[in-house]
């Protein structure tokens, strides 16, 4: 998501780039277009004017110092901003309650709740090693208790049973008892979805939260959400303490301004980003990464974390040791990171978040070359193990021979090779001080130079160097 | 506040840039934002909502709505610059700037997005010019006609033609209401006589099938199902199969939400369709994409990538009931050449209405229930 308003914003803070200072002229037409940009990623009006005022004051009374030029200095405040907005950093779930911590979701229908719930069970349960507890006080959409003890059983928590004929109040009294007494560290709460405008609804949830007394109480919004987004986080935050915001289906191709409105309504912090419908894609919001993703400048340390995460640390390490020693990058080493990059989410999901690569990524996803990959990894499996440690064995009868066990033809084992070389020389140039960064610039070039890629867009941060 | 923007000054009514020189002073702030409810809000949980078509045209004579607001706006506009009402507006060259303003702002938070409020407020203008309109009521009348056309010119009520049987299939992203508008047509279907059948075609979301069974024992019609994990397609197969065996004449197919950017679950409902067309070559003989009103601008390109993988014939609004105004509908009417069909408006089974474009920008246009 995001990156037609990346885009949109990178084209029009160029064109302020030559400009000798900011004055009311130059960046009002900069600012006009900031103001379609935000519109058209559906960030809610109010929000949008808010956010301009507040950029066009500090621009207008800013000195520009010498070291930065009047665009970049623009660009700056612009970031700024919206890392104000967006929250100045990274919020975590707070759970320092005496057990159990309540966590109380809500929303309208249809935003993610229930999936939000499960979510949070596999999150607490597997990386924070909680003993997780579930119910659902959804006793009007058909199926809903079910549905959340279908996602418990497939977390492996337990569900508190809710009879669809109970009063919701009574249902969460009884499971807070029950989860006291089987020693739940957390109690996760599903909710109705309800209208903000829908009294009888937002009174019921108003029950619940004191009945609960949650150590969290989140709101569950759609990425899609346009400017509705306002009206409800408004009529949500004014019924509810929230704690926090969880921004679900982000991994669709909305620009989801939704996540800037509701954190500036609410004031609270977006705390995760549902990121697919499985019960792992759930992830930790960073605002300061999201602002700089809407500005163009990539989400590169997002990236980096995921790839440490799913990455197959030990082979890391050995690379980064070998490319430390000066040892070549091998094509073992090419095809392990070949198998990461797919681990990863793919090439698609991987430029994405790389700066400038929106365009890439969609490219990348028409074009290329998931296939090309494949391609890549049924080259390499031809090969012998001594081929892989010393590519330059590889002569003309062997690529035959590779070629012919892999399926494809002597000029793709020739541009695999080609590769290979490209990437070999990026390690060597980089690898004075390995880490998993490096790593993953070299994974730009190599995409850069590959051939048959469109050209890359003008210097984001990621060839900077 | 925006005075930098205003430095385009006065909007001309003959240029095509109208809207995007005269942004928006906003309105002060609480105004729009905490919006009245929507009538039929309080029936949700009752099952006896009113109809949106009544409660649509109830405003003109002031209030809360546009036109109220709108009034006020001009109140304090009439008096900043000493117009008098016949100089204000019309007939002439420049059509007043705060309306425009206060019209934008009212269009862009109803989500009807920046081109197609350009794009609407170039029409008005030009129309009021041509007509030398001179009272706001007349121009805010016009705007409705304005809006009405937009989707009138697309409209085309739902209708079933004979087949054996004919066959609806249900689209959309995750949680629009597709399961929910499925219940709600087929108690509709059978009460105008029909013999409909449901198919769980969403086999992936935990409990959609018993979501759509519980559907199907509410309007007492069948439920072809295999369970989770099965192949949609091939669930959809059998109940195509089933129903003709069964001699029912309506096939209501359900689908898992899907992201439109996900490659891989479009070729799943491409697929569908194709496994549907084996069947019976007329089949799907409707493909309804369902919406959420409450979606932004991304709406347009969930009906165009949907389109591209199935022959989409309508588009349903869900959850009008609430705030959010669907605006988008106006760009979608526009850009998809769809017809929007139906509205959902709360969650019970009589909560749908076949779409009204009057209705509708009445409703949009914040003009309450009476
Ligand atoms: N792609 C994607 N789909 C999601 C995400 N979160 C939820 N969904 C899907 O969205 C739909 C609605 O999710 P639910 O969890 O049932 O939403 P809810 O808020 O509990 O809905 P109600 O209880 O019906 O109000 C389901 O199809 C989910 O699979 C997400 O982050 N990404
Ligand atoms: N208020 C309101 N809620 C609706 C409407 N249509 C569906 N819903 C709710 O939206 C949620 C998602 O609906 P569902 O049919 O499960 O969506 P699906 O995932 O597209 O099949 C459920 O909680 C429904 O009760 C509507 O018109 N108004
Ligand atoms: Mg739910
Ligand atoms: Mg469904």
């Amino acid at each position: 998501m995001f990156d037609s308003l990346t885009e949109r914003l990178s084209t029009t803070l160029r064109a302020l780039g030559g400009k000798a200072k900011l004055t009311e002229d130059n960046i009002g037409e900069t600012l006009r277009e900031v103001r379609r940009a935000l519109l058209e990623a559906d960030v809610a009006l109010s929000v949008v004017q808010g956010f301009l005022d507040a950029v066009r004051t500090r621009a207008l009374g800013m000195e520009v110092s010498s070291a930065l030029s009047p665009g970049q200095a623009f660009l700056k405040i612009v970031h700024e901003e919206l890392v104000r907005v967006m929250g100045a950093e990274r919020a975590e779930l707070n759970l320092a309650v005496k057990p159990p911590a309540i966590i109380l979701l809500a929303g309208l229908q249809g935003a993610g709740k229930t999936t939000t719930a499960g979510k949070l069970a596999q999150y607490l349960k597997t990386r924070e090693k909680k003993r997780v507890m579930m119910v659902s006080a959804d006793v009007y959409r058909p199926a809903a208790i079910e549905q959340l003890a279908v996602l418990g059983a497939q977390v492996g928590v337990a569900v508190h049973p809710s009879q669809a004929l109970s009063s919701p109040e009574a249902i969460v009294r009884d499971a807070v008892v029950a989860a006291k007494t089987q020693l739940a560290d957390v109690l996760i709460v599903d909710t109705a979805g309800r209208l903000a405008i829908d009294d009888a609804m937002m009174a019921e949830i108003k029950t619940l939260h004191e009945a609960l007394a949650p150590a969290e109480t989140l709101f569950v919004v759609d990425a899609m959400t346009g400017q509705d987004a306002a009206n409800t986080a408004k009529a949500f935050a004014d019924a509810l303490p929230l704690t926090g915001v969880v921004l679900s289906k982000a991994d669709g191709d909305a620009r989801g301004g939704a996540a800037l409105s509701v954190r500036q309504i609410t004031g609270r912090p977006i705390k995760f980003l549902g990121m697919g419908e499985k019960l792992e894609a759930l992830e930790p919001f960073h605002p300061d990464r999201m602002a700089s993703r809407i500005l163009g400048m990539g989400d590169v340390l997002s990236l980096i974390e995921e790839a440490e995460q799913k990455l197959d640390r030990k082979k890391a390490e050995r690379l980064a040791t070998k490319i430390k020693k000066g040892k070549g990058f091998d094509l073992e080493d090419f095809r392990d990171q070949l198998q990461q990059m797919k681990s990863m989410g793919g090439m698609q999901g991987m430029l994405e978040k790389l700066p400038g690569m929106g365009q890439m990524a969609k490219a990348a996803e028409q074009s290329l070359d998931q296939k090309r990959f494949v391609h890549m990894e049924a080259l390499i499996c031809a090969m012998t193990p001594k081929e892989r440690r010393f590519p330059d064995l590889i002569s003309g009868s062997r690529k035959q021979r590779i070629a012919r066990g892999s399926g494809l033809q002597v000029q793709d084992v020739n541009r695999l090779l080609k590769q290979h070389k490209q990437m070999q020389k990026m390690m060597k140039k980089m690898g004075q001080k390995g880490g998993m960064q490096k790593m993953m610039r070299g994974m730009g070039a190599l995409m850069g130079g590959g051939g048959g890629m469109p050209p890359m867009p003008p210097p984001g941060g990621l060839r900077r160097r | 506040m925006f005075r930098f923007l205003r430095k385009k000054k006065a909007v001309e009514a003959s240029e095509p840039e109208v809207s995007e020189a005269s942004t928006p002073d906003p309105q002060p702030e609480g105004e729009a934002a905490s919006e009245p409810a929507d009538a039929g809000h309080e029936a949700v949980h009752e099952a006896v909502p009113e109809a949106v078509e009544e409660t649509s045209e109830g405003n003109e004579g002031g209030g809360a709505g546009l036109f109220g607001r709108l009034r006020s706006g001009l109140a304090r506009s009439r008096g900043a610059l000493g117009d008098s009402l016949g100089t204000l507006l019309l007939g002439k060259k420049e059509i007043d700037e705060s309306l425009l303003e206060a019209l934008e702002t009212q269009l862009l938070m109803a989500d009807v997005g920046l081109e197609a409020t350009e794009a609407v407020l170039e029409r008005l203008t030009a129309r009021v010019k041509r007509r030398a309109l001179n009272d706001e009521d007349a121009l805010m009348s016009e705007l409705a006609e304005v809006l009405s056309e937009i989707l009138g010119e697309r409209h085309e009520p739902f209708s079933l033609a004979p087949a054996e049987p004919f066959v609806i299939l249900v689209v959309g992203v995750n949680g629009v209401g597709k399961t929910t508008t499925i219940g709600k047509l087929a108690q509709r279907f059978k009460a105008a006589g029909h013999r409909p059948l449901l198919a769980a075609g969403d086999t992936f979301r935990a409990a959609a099938v018993e979501q759509l069974k519980q559907w199907g024992s509410r309007a007492d019609v069948p439920v072809i199902a295999q369970g989770e994990g099965a192949d949609s397609a091939s669930v959809l197969f059998d109940a195509v199969s089933a129903a003709r065996a069964r001699g029912a004449d309506v096939v209501l197919a359900d689908t898992a939400g899907r992201l439109h950017n996900k490659g891989h679950l479009m070729e799943e409902l491409a697929k569908v369709v194709r496994v549907l067309k084996r069947f019976d070559a007329a089949a799907p003989h409707a493909v309804l994409l369902v919406l959420d009103a409450g979606t932004g601008q991304n709406a347009l390109a969930q009906a165009k990538t949907f389109s591209e993988v199935a022959p989409l014939t309508g588009l349903v609004l869900t959850k009008l009931d609430g705030t959010a105004k669907g605006g988008v509908a106006f760009a979608l009417a526009k850009q998809s050449g769809l017809p929007i069909q139906f509205i959902g408006v709360g969650e019970q089974a009589d909560d749908l209405r076949p779409f009204e474009p009057r209705s509708f920008v009445a409703a949009l246009l914040g003009a309450e229930a009476p």
